[in-house]
């Protein structure tokens, strides 16, 4: 056992390698939060009144609020006065084309595997990259403009195309529905946006990159997207931050709309740094993000691989109100170390032949906890409902804990709901089988959880289930025994 | 090729093998019988490098290098095989990747670059034409919802596939009917060859009748305690284990 627990604990205790920060001269708010600060924000960024008047009414929603406290793992208590709520890196003037950012960030994005050159680029993909507050540049904008395809970040969108934002800001996820979501609509700094028109297929995988890296900045990141009728838009987030010893917030809000025949595909690699090996700093991911799919035969789907963070709490949802519209949910959360998730999804079948279907995965090593909680409703009007949820875990050494809360609410008897689960423990005997066909213990790891995570990683985009594959390697590495 | 000399081991602070002695050489199929408990098991454990059993005394040499030194994964890519009793599951891996990777590996060690997709599955499909395995399982998760009998041939099939000098068998022949005994023997016979050797361990004498081999030991109580070739696992057969109980205590009286 010991020498197995040492093999678990070099593999869990590899260091994280986007734990770097950048030296460069920021403008930030002053710290704390007051409805000084969200007009402060407003201004920075030039907003309309309209802008404003709805995050100042968040602002006071959320001052009634308290913060919630039913879910699976203790954390200290957030001190809100105790963090920035905006940081961008200082403009000397306005930009005109991507010659002009700092040297120093695309230094930063390149040191991540995020170029920002164009020619550079995988083809085929479309990046847009926020920067603590701001977004600092998004790729192919014009190749997307020509099929009328929007892609820009959220404060750009504000000015531009303020209809659409006034339209769909709020509609899935209202600054009412929790507190985390109050905060972000108060002080929310930037974030993605995307619009695809009717009928079009988006040419190529639009992702957002995400880099927390001032200190003591909470992360506060809005995205919208909206599919028109018979639109295809296959998305992709991935994050990181730099290595810092005390917890950063990150209280992201993604909204996704759906209309007739329209699919949005959802995709997240999360690797917030997760903190140090006995569980000091580490980002807290509590984020809110739901799809709405509005018309018939709309469709969203969303993947998660989530390695990273200290704490991660969110439940990437569908409201199905199409009838026959499909909701999917495939997640693989690794948690090692002293990290905790609570992750799942809530399927809320309103339309008629509406069909759902859950893939969680959970990995626990170390002495983490790894919970997958999900509700799965079924409306009183939605006939020949149908969902199927698989809830497996695994369990790596003696330490960690796996949990699982399914919530099951069905008012329609036509209402076919599923529910499968499975707890496996990587063996001992697994890897002394793999070593002993030569195999050494680390991709052995790595063979037997990707084994494992196989259905949702089929379900990525190609260019990032390779990297999601290495991440979960590397997620792991010294964690078995 | 292998060469154990006084070698004790056991686990849990109990000891299981008292001094083994035992020279093999490449061409040469030895077999191990002996009544449960005689240890049968820990000396195929200890060989392939378990690490809940622990080595007190001894040595083993193979091919000249210094086994009890090598993790269990470098053992394996020197050449040493062990084709398990309890051959174990894993969900989701392919057979077919699982191989892949193991081959891979194996040829990194040996400074051989990894095979195209194209030659491993011909190479692949050659091996299972040899020992007979039927397609369908390289495709199913390794091992999983496997019959026993399917689980002793796919140990067979990575043996062909990674060509070991040395191959035990632990109890290969445990819980298969006769005709899988059959397909498993024939496999075994025709990996036979004058650069590899085999250590057969089994509690009966039948598989003997499939896989002949040059020597036999009888282990008892964690030693070699008798030697001989084909005939006396015949006379084992017959006569029982009893009977060699009763001549250890006639000496040792």
């Amino acid at each position: 056992m010991t020498e197995a627990s040492n093999i678990i604990d070099q593999v869990v205790s590899q260091e994280y390698q986007y734990g770097f920060s950048t030296a460069i001269e920021m403008e930030t708010a002053p710290i704390g939060l007051s409805e000084d600060i969200v007009r402060f924000i407003s201004a920075k960024k030039n907003e309309p009144e309209w802008m404003l008047n709805y995050r100042l009414k968040a602002y006071k929603h959320w001052l009634t609020m308290e913060e919630p406290n039913w879910q699976n793992f203790n954390y200290p208590p957030i001190d809100f006065q105790n963090i920035i709520y905006y940081a961008a890196p200082k403009e000397k003037k306005k930009l005109n084309s991507l010659d002009e950012v700092d040297p120093e960030l695309l230094k930063t994005f390149e040191k991540l595997g995020i170029s920002l050159t164009e020619q550079k680029r995988l083809t085929g993909v479309a990046v847009d990259a926020v920067f603590d507050s701001v977004s600092i540049a998004t790729t192919f904008k014009d190749q997307l403009k020509e099929k009328g395809v929007i892609f820009c970040s959220m404060s750009e969108a504000v000015h531009e195309h303020p209809e659409l934002v006034k339209q769909y800001l709020g509609s899935v996820v209202p600054y009412t529905d929790n507190y985390f979501a109050a905060l972000n609509a108060a002080v929310f700094s930037d974030g993605s946006f995307v619009y695809i028109p009717k009928g079009v297929r988006c040419p190529m995988e639009l992702s957002t990159y995400f880099r927390i890296n001032a200190e003591n900045t909470g992360q506060f990141e809005r995205t919208l997207i909206i599919a028109d009728d018979h639109s295809y838009v296959s998305y992709l987030e991935g994050c990181t931050a730099p290595m810092r010893d005390e917890n950063q917030l990150h209280a992201a809000v993604v909204e996704l709309v759906a209309h007739t025949h329209a699919e949005i595909k959802y995709s997240t690699v999360q690797n917030w740094y997760p903190g140090d090996k006995d569980g000091k700093g580490g980002i807290y991911n509590f984020v809110t993000k739901r799809g709405t799919c509005e018309g018939d035969y709309a469709k969203i789907s969303w993947t998660q691989v989530e390695t990273g963070s200290a704490i991660t709490w969110k439940y990437p949802s569908c409201v199905l109100k199409g009838n026959h519209s499909n909701g999917e949910f495939f997640s693989v959360a690794v948690t090692n170390n002293a990290q905790l998730a609570d992750t799942g999804t809530k399927m809320i079948h309103l339309g008629s032949h509406t069909k759902s279907r859950i893939v969680s995965k959970g990995i626990s090593a170390g002495k983490s906890h790894n919970t997958y909680r999900g509700l799965v409703k079924v409306a009183a009007k939605a006939t020949d409902a149908r969902n199927y949820t698989q809830c497996d875990s695994m369990l790596i050494g003696d330490r960690s804990g796996a949990h699982t809360f399914p919530y099951i609410e069905v008012a329609n008897s036509s209402a076919v709901v599923e529910h499968e689960a499975s707890t496996s423990k990587i063996g001992e005997d697994q890897i002394f089988y793999c070593n002993q066909r030569g195999i050494g213990t680390e991709e052995a790891i790595g063979l037997i959880v990707n084994g494992f995570c196989k259905e949702v990683l089929n379900q990525l985009p190609m260019e990032f289930a390779v990297e999601a594959q290495k991440l979960l390697a590397v997620s792991l590495e010294g964690s078995v025994g | 090729m292998l060469s154990i000399e006084n070698l004790h081991a056991g686990i849990e602070g109990k000891n299981i093998l008292n001094g083994i002695n035992l020279n093999i050489r490449p061409g040469e199929v030895h077999a191990i019988m002996g009544p449960n408990g005689a240890g049968k098991s820990t000396l195929s454990s200890v060989l392939a490098g378990k690490n809940e059993y622990t080595v007190s005394q001894g040595s083993v040499y193979f091919d000249g290098k210094d086994l009890l030194e090598m993790s269990p994964e470098d053992r394996a890519r020197e050449g040493l095989f062990l084709a398990f009793q309890y051959p174990v599951e894993i969900p989701g891996v392919s057979n077919t990747n699982f191989l892949k990777t193991a081959v891979n590996e194996q040829r990194k060690y040996r400074g051989l670059p990894p095979m195209e997709a194209t030659d491993f599955l011909k190479f692949m499909r050659e091996k299972m034409d040899f020992v007979e395995m039927d397609k369908s399982l390289t495709s199913r998760s390794l091992n999983e919802g496997f019959s026993g009998g399917e689980k002793k041939r796919n140990e067979i099939f990575q043996m062909a596939m990674l060509a070991p000098k040395l191959a035990i068998l632990d109890e290969t022949d445990s819980g298969l009917d006769i005709d899988a005994l059959r397909l498993v023997s024939n496999g075994v016979n025709k990996l036979r060859s004058k650069e590899n050797a085999f250590v057969v361990i089994t509690h009966y004498q039948r598989l003997l009748d499939y896989i002949v081999p040059d020597f036999v030991h009888v282990l008892y109580k964690g030693r070699i305690v008798k030697s001989g070739t084909a005939e006396l696992a015949k006379e084992l057969e017959q006569k029982g284990y009893d009977w060699i109980k009763a001549e250890l205590e006639t000496q040792n009286a």
